[in-house]
């Protein structure tokens, strides 16, 4: 069971990440890659590695998305 | 096509090398002799009933140090960058209004993200998480508060005093081990205690404590500079 729900979750991230990586609107982009670390925390989580799920799951899913959407702003003011 | 072929060499290289990595690994029943000794006298020498903490601050306690000081020359080096862009001030911030949805959740769920980055940071001697992880949970917290309310401001000096303290706490506690018991970071100098409980594993949990402000109050303020230099070209 918990093999099929990790491939699962990991297809889901390799599917998140190429959306990330091809998709033309910036903003869809960078909420996929903070899907990503979503999806990746509770990978990790059934990996047996707490630890890293905690981290992922503030700073990857998190911060860093909202230090992406605040950085895009500040480079789209100074495209203007 | 020769830089082609040179391209296509090097995959078929990379093929081989990790190729036959893959192929000949074994995963191994037993732990490797390193790890055994972590396992088999963690306990009796560091008390903490998490034994990846024990290796984290104690064990590996130097490495620890040098994480948390990368954290803060990046921290420092945003902050210095962003101060000095940041030439004009007072110009009108026309932000949309924040739902009401998101308002009125993050009163609720703010105390909630703070008090569970606490936990965290408080127990990661015996349970998983640990410094870094509280402090990244508290400055999610701090994201929250600037989602629901983009006015709000901060109190730099509350923020750059709280990581100074902590990290001065921080190296104090490592050269209080070197002092007192046998190493730099040796948490020995305060009692063991009794494996579990709350307080025990001597000074890992005021170690943690001191990453976890540390760590948070660093995240809060690379997050508060982005958010200050916002309406400014």
């Amino acid at each position: 069971m918990s093999l099929i729900l990790a491939i699962f979750l990991g297809v889901v991230i390799l599917v998140l990440a190429v959306t990330a990586i091809y998709h033309k609107n910036t903003k869809v982009a960078i909420i996929a890659t903070g899907a990503v670390g979503l999806f990746a925390s509770v990978l990790y989580l059934l990996l047996a590695a707490p630890d890293v799920a905690l981290t992922e799951a503030s700073i990857g899913s998190g911060l860093s998305t909202i230090i992406f959407f605040y950085v895009l702003n500040k480079i789209r003011h100074s495209n203007d | 096509m020769i830089k082609k072929g040179i391209l296509l060499l090097l995959l078929v290289g990379f093929v081989a090398i990790i190729g036959s990595l893959l192929i000949n690994f074994t995963g191994s029943n037993e732990l490797n002799p390193l790890a055994r000794y972590y396992a088999e006298n963690g306990p009796a020498e560091v008390g903490a009933a998490n034994l990846v903490t024990a290796v984290v601050v104690t064990y590996r306690g130097f490495d620890t140090l040098g994480e948390v000081t990368i954290l803060f020359i990046a921290a420092a080096i945003v902050g210095f960058f962003l101060k000095v862009m940041n030439a004009d001030n007072g110009r009108p911030n026309k932000l949309r209004k924040t739902s009401e949805i998101l308002e009125t959740a993050s009163t609720l769920l703010v105390p909630t993200i703070f008090m569970l980055g606490v936990y965290i940071f408080v127990n990661g001697h015996l349970t998983p998480g640990g410094g870094f992880q509280g402090g990244a949970v508290i400055a999610t917290g701090v994201m929250m508060i600037i989602l629901a309310q983009p006015t709000s401001r901060f109190n730099h000096k509350l923020i750059s005093v709280l990581e100074s303290v902590s990290g001065v706490g921080f190296v104090a506690m490592g050269i209080l081990g070197l002092i007192l018991a046998s190493g730099f970071l040796n948490n020995a100098f305060l009692p063991l205690g009794k494996l579990g409980s709350l307080l025990s594993a001597g000074a890992i949990p005021i170690i943690y404590v001191f990453i976890g402000i540390k760590v948070g109050s660093e995240l809060t303020g690379i997050l508060d500079s982005l958010k200050e230099n916002q309406n400014e070209i």
